[in-house]
This record gives structure tokens, sequence and C-alpha cells, in this order.
């Protein structure tokens, strides 16, 4: 069974690293009619989505719906064109730069650098001593299931060892708020199932707020608490769907359920131009 | 086959392809074609078994300049790095320096240097600093440029997740920018150790009073071509010897897989 995030279930719990003192507990999202466009190019458009601290929010989509555009001005990397968005009550871009930690679709190791000063880059660039840097990420690499490889290069590393690298460096960065872009597009299906798995058991004992944008509605429906489907150009939400929990930790007894089915029928109509 | 056959077999065709063409160069000198072919003396066209005595019996005057002109290489060279990489990345943090500087950079290049030597040598005299200015305004140009491109090259979503990190523009230039273009930088650099001995031998023919570029201008008007010839085996030699020591540095610096 898997639950997600209640404190008094917090003795797998992934212990809050902070990058820079601070703690990573979750906070609010708020996304307020946010649109944006690029030239004559509407990709977002009324957007409205609001994400309770230790949620975590999955936003589903076909390509070009806007998704990584979405995630960038939650990031604070773009502003967007009409609309306010707020992380624990704060809008302006810096804020939201510091409150959030982005994980891109490619992992973006640094060839140069092993695996455990790869996952401490950013709190390498927040100050800290490798030395300080390494004892933060050292003892997550076990809990990971990167144990041993914590001096490796990343071109040694599987496309799924990677991928848990770079999501390790995502979670000590010692923000409240994770966004995760396509995390395991890049992975062929097999690897990509045994991530997902992986990813739920890592969520399950962790109270970061998180944003998983992807294209997959499996993918969506079960690592999320509540997915959000977007329409395709301009981006609207189209529907947004609870996912019950308690789910299964077996992806596959998950993922083959019959109220699972339900709610994948249920995105992929919306996907599909229905109304949800 | 045992390890060094292994090891030594690339290296046969080229032996073999070197050797043929010694030989012949020595048949056809000893025989006087080539002096005939030339017009010229018998004695000006050396084979090269009197090269190589000419090695042997100048070892003593061919060290002394050689190891003049080995000083104004490598100083020449590490003044191009410093500066060839300092322009490159002032070039790649502000705009306003690349309008600026670029076009003096590129314009320093069309310089021809048999021109710039003599007059230099007016300005500074028979000193060092005359050859350090003249090996360094050929050398630095390849590393700015080299360098330059390695900078502008790094992956833009790597920049992106470096801002999402907080990372300031000198923090990004030191723990991405910087490893990112350091490849780059090496290419630059083997592409100017390999010219920089012949910008040494420019600025000793300007005027010098020692260096092996000096020695081969007073060998040649002696007619000693086979003075002068084994004066350039020995630049040759420093060249290559450079060249190879700056991609030993680069295996042991640049230890990942570089993709471009």
């Amino acid at each position: 069974m898997l639950t997600r995030s209640r404190p008094s279930e917090s003795k797998t719990r992934v212990p809050p690293a902070g990058g820079n003192g601070a703690v990573a507990e979750g906070t609010s999202v708020s996304i307020r009619g946010v649109g944006h466009s690029f030239g004559s190019l509407h990709a977002l458009e009324g957007i409205a989505l609001e994400a309770a601290p230790a949620e975590v929010l999955g936003i589903v989509g076909p390509s070009g719906c806007g998704k990584t555009t979405l995630l960038e001005l939650v990031a604070g990397l773009r502003e967007p064109d009409s609309g306010t968005i707020s992380i624990g009550g704060a809008s302006a871009a810096e804020d939201r730069l510091a409150r959030s930690a982005y994980m891109p679709q490619r992992d973006l190791l640094l060839p140069w650098l092993n695996a455990i000063d790869n996952a401490g880059l950013a709190a390498r660039v927040a100050g800290a001593s490798r030395t300080e840097a390494r004892r933060q990420a050292g003892p997550l690499f076990d809990r990971l299931g990167l144990g041993g490889f914590e001096l490796t290069r990343p071109e040694e590393l599987s496309g799924g060892m990677r991928q848990r690298v770079a999501f390790l460096r995502t979670l000590i960065a010692g923000r409240p708020l994770l966004l995760l872009d396509e995390p395991f597009a890049s992975l062929d299906a097999i690897t990509r199932a045994e991530m997902q798995e992986w990813l739920a058991g890592v969520l399950a004992g962790d109270r970061h707020t998180v944003l998983l944008v992807t294209h997959d509605v499996e993918e969506a429906l079960y690592l999320s608490d509540r997915v959000a489907v977007l329409t395709p150009r301009p981006g609207r939400v189209a529907a947004e769907l609870e996912v019950p929990a308690p789910r299964e930790r077996d992806r596959a007894a998950a993922v083959t359920s019959a109220e699972f089915a339900e709610l994948r029928q249920r995105a992929l109509h919306a996907l599909a131009g229905g109304e949800g | 086959m045992s390890w060094t056959a292994r090891r030594l077999r690339p290296a046969l065709a080229p032996a073999i392809l070197l050797a043929g063409l010694l030989g012949l160069w020595e048949v056809l000198a000893q025989t006087g074609v080539l002096a005939d072919v030339f017009g010229i003396e018998d004695f000006l066209v050396p084979a090269p078994s009197e090269i190589g005595q000419a090695l042997w019996e100048d070892r003593s005057l061919l060290a002394d300049d050689a190891w003049v002109t080995l000083k104004e290489v490598v100083l020449g060279f590490g003044l191009a790095v410093v500066s060839g990489v300092g322009f490159a990345v002032l070039i790649h943090l502000s705009e306003t320096a690349r309008r600026a500087v670029y076009p003096l950079l590129v314009a320093s290049q069309t310089i021809p240097i048999v021109i710039l030597a003599p007059i230099l040598v007016v300005v500074f005299g028979f000193e060092i600093q005359t050859k350090l200015a003249i090996v360094a305004l050929i050398c630095f140009f390849p590393i700015t440029v080299n360098t330059l491109d390695g900078l502008r090259s790094v992956d833009p979503e790597l920049l992106k997740l470096m801002r999402t990190m907080g990372a300031s523009r000198l923090q990004t230039l030191k723990r991405v920018e910087g490893p990112w273009a350091l490849p780059y930088a090496f290419s630059g650099a083997k592409v100017a150790v390999a010219v920089s001995v012949i910008g040494a031998v420019f600025a000793e023919a300007a005027g010098s009073n020692a260096g092996l570029g000096h020695l081969i201008d007073q060998a040649n008007a002696q007619l000693l071509t086979a003075r002068s010839f084994a004066a350039m085996v020995v630049l040759s030699a420093i060249a290559i010897a450079l060249f190879a020591l700056l991609t030993l540095l680069e295996r042991r610096v640049v230890t990942w897989r570089v993709e471009r």
C-alpha cells in the first residue's frame, strides 16, 4: 500500500537536506489566470491550478501544449504575459526561483563530475564546500538505490541511474517545490516503469510539493495525488482528476486496477477534447 | 603477435616511407642529380647523412641556440595562453568588450609578422621581450578563438539549470562554462604550439644574436647548408615535443568524453 506524506507515517521519509539551510517542507503553489504567448503562438491560456503543501500535482498533455513553458513560468525563469503565479504566497520571479528546484527532461549531469558531486551541485552553488555537499548527498545515495555509485562518472551510469542522480540533485537543492519536467521521457519502457515505481517510493515518504509534467497519462495517474489535463495550443486545463489514495506500491497491479482504468479513460477523453 | 609488435605495427608504414624518402634523397644528393636539377653547386645540396653529421658535430652550438629558442617559445606560448584565455573570457562575459576588442584581435592577425618583427626589434631591441611578443602574437589567436567557441557552445539547457539553482554569472563560468570550454582551449593551444617555433624563428631572423633562427641565418650566409638543415631538424623536434607534452597534459586534465 502506498500512502503519501502523512506526518504520522514519516518513518521512511527522506530527511530534508537544506542546500542553503532551507527546510524542504512542502509549500503551496497557486497559478491564477496564467496566459503566455511566443509571438503569435498562444502557448497557454487561462491556466488556473492550485497545489497544496506536500501534494504531487501531475500535469499531463500532448506535445506542444506548453507544459514545459508552464514549468518555466512557475520556476521563475519567465514571467507570464498575464495572470500570477505564487509559491508559498510570494509571486516575484526571484522568489519563485529561490523556492523551486527544477529537474529538466535530460539529466544534464556534468561529465567531469562524479555522481555525488553532480548531486551536490546545487548545494555547491549555494555556497557549501565539497565536503559539506557530499555529506548532504551521501546518505541519500543508499536510500535512492545509488549506493556504491558515488564516485562513478555519468558516462558510466545507465540512463535510469543518471535520472536518479539528477533527481537527487533536485531533491537536495533545499527548495520546498520540485518541478519535474518529463523526468523519464528519455528512458526505454522497461526502465521507465522501474523508475516510476522508484519515484513513487521516494515521494511516498517525502514532504516536498511536486509539479510533475508528463505526456504519459499512466505515469501522471500513478505518481500524482491529482492530475490536471491540458489541451494543446493554447494550453488550457481540460480536466482535473483526483487520484484516490492509497494506491498499490506495485505498479503493475496499480495500473491494471479497474479504478485506474476508469481514471485513465476520463483523462484520455479530456485529452481528446472532451470535458472531464 | 607480441605486445611490442602490436604497439609498433602502426608506426611501420610511416617509418618505411620516411626511410625510403631519406634514402632517395641520399642517393640523389650523393650522385649530384639534385644539384644538377636545381642548377647549383654540389656542396649546396646536403645529403641526409651530411645533415646527421652536422647534427653531431655542431651539437654544442645547436644545443645552446636550441635552449635560447626553447625559452622564447615556452615563455611566449605561456603569455599567449594567459592573454588568449583572458580575451576569450572577457569577450564572452561582455557584449561591449566583444564589439570593442574582437575586430582588433582579428586585425592583429592580418598584420604580416615578417613586416612587424623588424619594427618590434627597433622598438624593443634584441632583448627577449621582442621574441616573446612575436611568439605570443602568433599563438594567442587560435587559443582565443577556440576557447571562445567552447564557452559559447555550452548547452543552453545547462545554463537554464544553473539559473534555477541561483548561480551567479561567475559561478556558471567556473562550474560549467570553464570546464566545458577546456577541451576547446586545448585544441587551440595545440595549433598554437605547432606554429610557435615559426614565430620564434621569424623573431630571431629579424634581429638577434642567438637562437636557432639566428643560427640558420648565419649558416645560410656562410653557405653551410647542412648546418642550416640540422637546425631545422632541431626546431621541428622542439615543436613536436611541445605538441606531445600538451597532448599528454590534455589527456590528464580532460578525463571525460567530449561530445561536439
